[in-house]
C-alpha cells in the first residue's frame, strides 16, 4: 500500500511539471505582450519599456525564465502581480478557502443527496420514484450551471427577494446573526455546484449498483438469508462505488470549472473569479499562478481517489 | 454465390418465410425508435437545427429601437427585447446557428483526433505507452482556466489573421477540439487492444493485408459505435463549454450573439428583463438534453449485448 501510493506520487509529480512547462511556453510563445499594459501609455519611452523588461527579467530566454519561475514558485514565491502590485500568493491564498470551502461543501451536498437518490432508483428500479429521480439527475446534468445560477438568482433574489446575489466577501462570522448572513449568501452558489454533482454522482451510482444487484455473490447473499438493507448497503454498494470513485476522479476537472462560473455569477471572491479578473486586464503572472493552483488541485484529487480506489479494492495491485 | 443457393436449396420450404434479413444498422435503428425518450429528443433536436436553418431567413427583425428597450414578451416579440430594441427571437435564432456549429465542428476535430490517437496507441504495442502517457497528462489538465488563457492569448492574433468572427470561431473549435480528445482516444484503443486479437484480424494479416488496410477496412468499423455514441454526446458538452467561455466574455464578440453571449449580456439586466436570460438559457438546456438522449438512446440501440 505504502509502495503503491508512493508510486503514484512519483507519477503526479513529473504530470506537474509537465503541465507548467506546457503552460508557461504557451504564455512565452504567446503572441501577446506581458507588458501591453504599460505599452497602451504612450508616454513611457522605449528605453523605459526595456529597463521594465530587463528589471522583470523577461529579456532573458523563456526556458530560462521558466526554471526560475518554477523554483521561485516551489519556494512558494509566485512572483508580484502586474494590477495590485501585490504578491500573488497573498491574492491567492486569501481566496483560495472561498473557493475551496464552496466547493467542498457542494460536493458534500452532492454527495449527500446522490448516494441515497442512486440507490433508491437502483434498487426500485422502474418503479415511480425511479423515474422521478432518473429525470431529474438528467435534467440537472444537462443544465449548464450557469443558467441554473441565473435561475436561482431570478427566482430567489429578484422575485421572491428572500435573498441577496452579491456575495459580501467583508462579512465575518461572530455572532448569531452574522453566520446567518453568510449562510443567506453562500446557499446560491453552494446549490448550484451541489445539485450538479448530485446529477452527475446519481448517475454515476444508480448505473454501477444496477450493474452489481444480478449477481451471483449478491444472490448468495440474499440466499444467506441477510437483509435487504445490509445485501444492498453492505455488499452491493460497496463493489459498486469502485468505479464511481474512478469517474469522480475523471470529473475533477469539470467541478473546478464550475466553480469558476459559479465564483462569475455570485461574485464569490474566490480563485476562479481571480483568474477571470485577471485575464480580464491581463495579468499575466496570476493567470499563471492560478492556472497552476488549478492543475495541482486537479492532480492532487486525482492521486487521492488512486489512493481511494486502492483502499476500497483490494484485487488492485499495480505492478 | 454458389453457397448461398446451396444453402437456401437445403432449407425446409416453411424457412423461406422468415423476415427479410435486416442489416446491423436497421436493427439498431428499430431499437432506437423504442427508446421514447430519445426519438423525443431528436425530435427536439431536428426542430430547433431547422429553426436556426430556416428561422433567420423567415423572421428579420435586426432593427435597433431604443423606444422598446428591455420589452418583455409580447405577439410582436414573442421571446422580448434587448438594451437596445433588437428582437430577441430573431438573436436566439441567429445564435443557434453558431452555438450548433461550434459544438458539431469541435466533436469533429475532438474525434477526429481521438480516433488517430487511439488507433496508433492501440494498434502499435511499442506507441502505446508514450502516448497513453500524453492522454493521460492531457486528462489531468485544468480545462477551463486552460481554454480561457489560451483563448486569452491567441484571440487577438487570431482575429487580426482571420477576421473577427472566422478568428474566433475557429481559435473556439480548436482549444475545444484539442482539450477534449482524450475519452475517445481510450475508448478508441481498448478496442482496437481487444480486437486486434481477433481471428478476422490475424486472418486479414496471414492474406497480407498491410496495416493500414487492416486499420482502416477491418478494425476500425467494429470501432463505430461507440465512437458515435461519445460523439453524440461531445456535442452537448462542446455547445456547454463554448457557451461557458461567451458566458465569462471570453468567446464570441457581442455582434455576434451566440447562446451564452445572449446570457453574459442579459447578466446586467436580471431584474429588470429577466426573459433576456430565459429564453437562450432554455434554448443550451433543450439542446443538450435532447442531445444526452439521444447519446443514451444510441448507446442502448448500438450495444451488440441487447439484441432485439
Amino acid at each position: 500500500m505504502g509502495r503503491y501510493v508512493a508510486r503514484r506520487l512519483l507519477v503526479a509529480i513529473p504530470t506537474l511539471i509537465a503541465i507548467s512547462f506546457v503552460m508557461y511556453a504557451i504564455l512565452a510563445l504567446a503572441p501577446i505582450d506581458p507588458l501591453s499594459q504599460f505599452g497602451v501609455d504612450p508616454r513611457v519611452p522605449p528605453e523605459t519599456r526595456e529597463r521594465i523588461r530587463e528589471a522583470l527579467g523577461l529579456n532573458q530566454p523563456w526556458p530560462i525564465r521558466y526554471v526560475k519561475w518554477i523554483t521561485a514558485m516551489v519556494q512558494g514565491d509566485f512572483g508580484v502581480s502586474f494590477m495590485s502590485r501585490s504578491s500573488v500568493s497573498d491574492l491567492i491564498w486569501q481566496r483560495l478557502p472561498n473557493t475551496l470551502a464552496v466547493v467542498g461543501v457542494a460536493y458534500v451536498v452532492g454527495v449527500l443527496i446522490a448516494m441515497p437518490a442512486g440507490i433508491v432508483s437502483a434498487v426500485r428500479r422502474n418503479s415511480a420514484m425511479d423515474h422521478v429521480i432518473s429525470s431529474a439527475a438528467y435534467v440537472g446534468f444537462s443544465v449548464p450551471t450557469f443558467f441554473t445560477g441565473i435561475l436561482l438568482i431570478i427566482i430567489f433574489s429578484i422575485k421572491l427577494r428572500w435573498l441577496g446575489f452579491i456575495y459580501d466577501s467583508t462579512l465575518k462570522v461572530t455572532d448569531v446573526p452574522s453566520l446567518i448572513e453568510q449562510l443567506k449568501q453562500s446557499i446560491m452558489p453552494i446549490s448550484v455546484l451541489g445539485l450538479f454533482d448530485a446529477a452527475v454522482l446519481t448517475r454515476y451510482v444508480r448505473a454501477s449498483l444496477l450493474e452489481n444487484l444480478p449477481l451471483d455473490y449478491v444472490r448468495t447473499a440474499h440466499a444467506k438469508g441477510l437483509g435487504e438493507r445490509v445485501v444492498v448497503l453492505r455488499h452491493a454498494l460497496r463493489n459498486s462505488l469502485i468505479p464511481v470513485v474512478t469517474l469522480i476522479a475523471l470529473g475533477v476537472p469539470t467541478v473546478f470549472g464550475g466553480a469558476i462560473v459559479t465564483e462569475q455569477i455570485f461574485r464569490v471572491p474566490g480563485i476562479g473569479e481571480l483568474l477571470v479578473t485577471s485575464i480580464g486586464t491581463g495579468d499575466t503572472p496570476v493567470v499563471a499562478s492560478v492556472v497552476m493552483i488549478f492543475a495541482a488541485l486537479v492532480v492532487g484529487f486525482n492521486l487521492l481517489a488512486d489512493v481511494l480506489y486502492a483502499v476500497l479494492d483490494p484485487r488492485i495491485r499495480y505492478s | 454465390m454458389a453457397t448461398a443457393q446451396v444453402r437456401l436449396g437445403a432449407q425446409p420450404a416453411g424457412a423461406e418465410v422468415a423476415r427479410p434479413a435486416r442489416s446491423l444498422w436497421a436493427d439498431a435503428w428499430i431499437t432506437f425508435t423504442r427508446d421514447r425518450l430519445a426519438v423525443a429528443g431528436l425530435a427536439v433536436l431536428v426542430l430547433l437545427s431547422v429553426a436556426v436553418l430556416v428561422g433567420p431567413v423567415l423572421w428579420k427583425q435586426t432593427a435597433i429601437d431604443f423606444s422598446r428597450a428591455l420589452q418583455g414578451p409580447s405577439l410582436d416579440h414573442p421571446f422580448g427585447v434587448d438594451d437596445l430594441g433588437r428582437d430577441l427571437l430573431a438573436r436566439v435564432l441567429e445564435g443557434g446557428r453558431v452555438s450548433i456549429a461550434v459544438g458539431i465542428t469541435a466533436v469533429l476535430l475532438a474525434v477526429a483526433l481521438g480516433t488517430a490517437i487511439g488507433a496508433v496507441a492501440g494498434y502499435y504495442s511499442w506507441l502505446d505507452n508514450p502516448l497513453m502517457r500524453i492522454t493521460d497528462l492531457f486528462l489531468s489538465l485544468p480545462v477551463l482556466p486552460l481554454l480561457l488563457v489560451l483563448i486569452y492569448l491567441f484571440r487577438e492574433a487570431l482575429q487580426l489573421a482571420l477576421g473577427a468572427q472566422l478568428g474566433v470561431f475557429i481559435m473556439i473549435v480548436g482549444v475545444i477540439g484539442i482539450l477534449n480528445w482524450m475519452p475517445v482516444a481510450r475508448l478508441v484503443r481498448a478496442s482496437f487492444l481487444s480486437l486486434k486479437q481477433r481471428e478476422f484480424v490475424e486472418a486479414a494479416r496471414c492474406v497480407g493485408s498491410p496495416d493500414g488496410r487492416i486499420i482502416f477496412r477491418h478494425i476500425l468499423p467494429n470501432v463505430l459505435s461507440p465512437v458515435l455514441v461519445a460523439a453524440t454526446i461531445g456535442v452537448g458538452a462542446a455547445i456547454i463549454t463554448e457557451s461557458t467561455l461567451s458566458f465569462l466574455g471570453l468567446g464570441f464578440p457581442s455582434d455576434t450573439p451566440t447562446w451564452g453571449r445572449l446570457l453574459f449580456d442579459a447578466v446586467n439586466y436580471l431584474d429588470i428583463a429577466p426573459h433576456w436570460a430565459i429564453f437562450p438559457g432554455l434554448a443550451i438546456f433543450l439542446i443538450v438534453l435532447s442531445v444526452n438522449f439521444i447519446g443514451d438512446g444510441l448507446r442502448d440501440a448500438l450495444d451488440p449485448r441487447r439484441k432485439i
